[in-house]
């Protein structure tokens, strides 16, 4: 865009009302709407993110980073997310092209790989708890438990949105309003799996230094 | 059994007389209001009307009387906290003891900042906003709703910690480790952090459908350098929203986890950094004062140039002063607490930032001077409470430059200098500003004027009282007076909070005073009746519309051809010498449809609040549970829209032609 039109320096009469031709229609105000959400989550997780990065270090003489992460399980995690993501686009194909049954599949796909996801970081809690090294040990692990807990919650939160909508699919079918809330969740997913990106590196590649 | 949790009847304060009578009394009001609306019969009327409207603007006035009752809440409070000071100098120690008015000034701030002052600008956007773009509702009109109903949430139980329990006693920060479980054992903190979260997901939400709002739906012809100046402040305003709520959440959220879970973000034990949660909570905090004043800055712009009869000094630099302060308000955070021993550097950066900041609004007060100069300025009530403010907040401005400078800091931090300061700020410019909002917009929402004089008096006792009770703070910070004091010793001080709380009780005239301009402009309301929708001779959109004006706003979108939309169209039309452009043919309206979604998830969420707040599990559970089946019940409704006949719009429209022609 021109500086021009942004600070609407062209002649009023000559271009008339050319600049701005009235409201967006549903489809972009709800998706648009949804990426200001996305935003404020993101704002959301950079606090946690920053409050991590202080309290990395500040384990109190318990375990540290490097003592507690598991890699290869964190790898098996991630690629199953981010797999999921992929089976998410495969949905968003499908209900581009109005097929129930592919849908209804690559919503199983995306539900299972985000199930795996999900039980496998709550077997890594589990261990951690059991070995002592708990939220209440020191505030680099009460740190370490609330950023990755909930980016956990999140997933939680998507799959049982994932379920209600499947149920919308069932019972309404690709209405506008059910397809613009399966738009919405596919933008949160894929959000899930930048921040889970993020999270990864921060988390358990420069913790294991 | 422990079926209640920790609640029990040691939570009613049988033993405290004056949080007792003070309980008693709001109860009681609380039941005449709602026996008054019962034996009137009104509860159908209110409930299809406006508990479950989605209209923008009715819920616009929903949150300016929740404010408004908020107002005199946080303002006995205020007198109390001044009459105690005023007695309790030497040997005496006066009437309220201090765990009591560790509370008051607590709820104080709590109130003012969260359930006033927010309320009330988000009440005006609201209402202002969506008709000065020239449309007919917000981006999401039912989350709306929500939101209006969850701030209402946070405004409950912050009252019902009156009654049941106690409120935080860790003044309106709660900074810990004070409030952290081994020193503010109680109830009262979980109070204050779960009003706070509540009310602060409908902050959220108002955020994002406001950016939204403002950036997808305007008018056609509207670009963005033909919005008017509130709109761009409300842009400003709700961006903020939007990057800043978050932070206070999780930070929110980090404090229940110690308290509620034993985790050690905050906490002495267990390398916690309690310094971390007064950096993130500024880190909220100062875009939040930005938040509060820029829609008033927007109230301003509109007021003067209206009743200056002239178009807005400057209105492209008016625009880049609201988004650079935008910008900067999330660069100076580290001024509340310059004393906590950062190095030098860091100290310096953030004091000349918070001296930047001044700038644009400096910019933004020779604007509406120039507005003013040359004009043939109508002397309303309005413009006064826009002069009060801009003499007001020039001295603020210029105290908050003062504090900016890091070694004058040292000496006034935790002063009553600093209360002084942001008093003069937030009264000077987000309550004046509300008062002409209020004044401003009042005929276009209810079709009538607010009489004039008592409006005019109580403008000039707010300015006067405000005057006699804030300038002897700043003599007190300077002698030495920290704030937040029951009793003190140094005698010298007493003449000065003996001023201060006359002008408090000045102020309380001021507040009589609106009131009776509310109730004497009600009474007399068919003799201020606004009849041709344009009271003021306006310059924007919401003035092309009926006083009140009809649910769908407008019968045809405006097409908008400049700057001041609604001027540009009365210029053309007394040019060609037509009254109004003709309308072509009516076409019927989708309106979005009522729903109860936000007032029962609210009340789902003060149940979920409460029960957390007294650890009664079992009805957490409950809560959760009943706000979900509501979501689920609002996905699978079956029509979301009403259409409005054509015939009922040309209705309308033609009725309102005709009231204009004559």
């Amino acid at each position: 865009m021109s500086t021009a039109a942004v600070f609407g320096e062209e002649p009023v009469a000559a271009t008339g009302d050319a600049t701005y031709d009235g409201p967006a229609p549903k489809r972009i105000v709800v998706t648009y709407g949804f990426w200001i959400f996305l935003l404020s989550d993101i704002v959301m997780f950079a606090t946690l993110f920053a409050t991590y990065a202080v309290l990395a270090d500040a384990t109190a003489g318990g375990p540290t980073a490097a003592q507690l992460f598991n890699q290869p399980r964190v790898a098996v995690e991630t690629a199953a997310l981010l797999l999921s993501s992929y089976s998410c686009g495969l949905m968003a194909i499908a209900i581009g092209a109005r097929h129930r049954t592919a849908t209804y599949l690559g919503a199983a796909a995306t539900f299972i790989l985000g199930a795996v996801f999900l039980g496998l970081e709550i077997s890594e809690f589990a261990g951690m708890i059991a070995t002592g090294a708990t939220p209440q040990r020191s505030a680099f692990l009460s740190a370490f438990f609330t950023l990755v807990g909930c980016h956990g919650a999140h997933v939680t939160a998507g799959l049982i949105w994932l379920t209600v909508m499947m149920a919308q699919v069932a019972t309404r079918g690709f209405r506008t309003t059910v397809e613009r809330r399966l738009l919405c969740f596919s933008l949160f997913w894929h959000a899930l799996d930048i921040i889970w990106v993020g999270l990864f590196t921060v988390v358990y590649l420069m913790g294991a230094r | 059994l422990h079926l209640l949790g920790k609640l029990n009847w040691d939570a009613i304060p049988f033993d405290q007389p004056i949080p007792l009578f003070a309980s008693a009394l709001m109860v009681l009001a609380v039941v005449l209001v709602l026996g008054w609306i019962t034996l009137k019969g009104y509860w159908p009327y209110l409930w299809t009307e406006w508990l479950t409207s989605v209209d923008h603007k009715r819920i616009g006035v929903m949150y300016c009387v929740l404010a408004l009752v908020m107002l005199l809440r946080g303002f006995i409070d205020a007198i109390m906290m001044r009459s105690q000071q005023a007695l309790a100098a030497g040997g005496a120690q006066g009437y309220l003891p201090p765990e009591h008015y560790d509370q008051i000034f607590s709820a104080h701030g709590t109130i003012m900042i969260f359930f006033m002052a927010m309320p009330i600008m988000i009440g005006l956007m609201n209402f202002a906003v969506p008709l000065q773009l020239g449309v007919r509702d917000v981006a999401f009109p039912t989350l709306n709703s929500v939101s209006l109903w969850l701030t209402a949430s946070g405004v409950l139980l912050t009252n019902m910690s009156l009654v049941i329990g106690e409120f935080a006693k860790t003044g309106w920060m709660n900074y810990p480790p004070l409030s952290e479980l081994k020193y503010s054992p109680g109830v009262g903190v979980d109070y204050y952090l779960w009003s706070l979260q509540i009310s602060g997901i409908g902050t959220l939400m108002t955020g994002i459908n406001f950016v939204t709002t403002i950036l997808k739906i305007r008018a056609p012809g509207m670009s963005y350098m033909r919005m008017p100046v509130f709109c761009w402040t409300a842009l400003a305003t709700n961006l903020l929203i939007v990057a800043a709520f978050p932070v206070l959440t999780a930070t929110f959220a980090m404090l229940l986890l110690d308290r509620y879970l034993g985790f050690h973000f905050f906490t002495v034990e267990g390398q916690g950094n309690m310094m971390m949660y007064v950096n993130l909570f500024w880190v909220w905090g100062h875009p939040e004062v930005y938040i509060l004043v820029l829609p008033a800055f927007g109230i301003f712009s509109e007021v003067i140039a209206t009743f200056s009869g002239k178009p807005l000094f400057g209105y492209r630099s008016m625009v880049a002063a609201t988004m650079a302060i935008c910008i900067i308000s999330f660069l100076v955070w580290l001024h509340h607490f310059f004393t906590m021993g950062a190095s030098a550097d860091i100290n310096g950066f953030f004091g000349i930032m918070s001296m930047i900041i001044a700038v644009p609004t400096g910019v933004k007060l020779y604007n509406w001077l120039f507005t003013m100069y040359g004009g043939r300025v109508r002397f309303t009530v309005p413009v006064l409470w826009s002069i009060g403010f801009m003499l007001t907040f020039a001295i603020g401005g210029m105290t908050g430059v003062l504090l900016a400078v890091p070694p004058a800091d040292f000496v006034l931090h935790n002063s009553l200098f600093l209360i002084a300061h942001f008093h003069n700020t937030i009264i000077g410019g987000v309550l004046f500003g509300a008062m002409a909002g209020y004044n401003y917009w009042f005929p276009k929402a209810f079709g009538f004027r607010l009489e004039q004089r008592w409006g005019a008096a109580s403008f000039w006792c707010w300015f006067v009282g405000f005057y006699l009770a804030f300038m002897p703070l700043y003599a007190l910070g300077l002698m030495g007076m920290t704030r937040r004091m029951q009793h003190y010793d140094n005698l010298n001080w007493r003449p000065w909070l003996i001023l201060a709380a006359f002008g408090a009780f000045v102020i309380l005239v001021g507040v009589f005073c609106q009131i009776v301009q509310l109730v004497v402009s009600i009474r007399r309301r068919e003799a201020l009746r606004d009849t041709t929708g344009d009271p003021w001779d306006g310059r924007t959109l919401e003035w092309s519309t009926p006083s009140p004006p009809p649910a769908w706003n407008f019968p045809q979108l405006p097409r908008v051809t400049g700057i001041d939309a609604f001027w540009t169209m009365k210029e053309r039309a007394r040019a060609e010498q037509a009254t109004r452009p003709p309308r072509p043919g009516y076409e019927p309206i989708e309106m979005p449809k009522n729903t109860a979604t936000g007032f029962v998830t609210a009340f789902f969420a003060v149940v979920t609040g409460f029960a957390l707040i007294w650890h009664i599990w079992w009805m957490v559970g409950l809560g959760v549970f009943g706000a979900f089946v509501t979501m689920l019940v609002f996905a699978w409704r079956e029509q979301e829209e009403v259409e409005i006949p054509a015939a009922e719009v040309a209705r309308i429209d033609r009725a309102y032609r005709t009231e204009m022609a004559t």
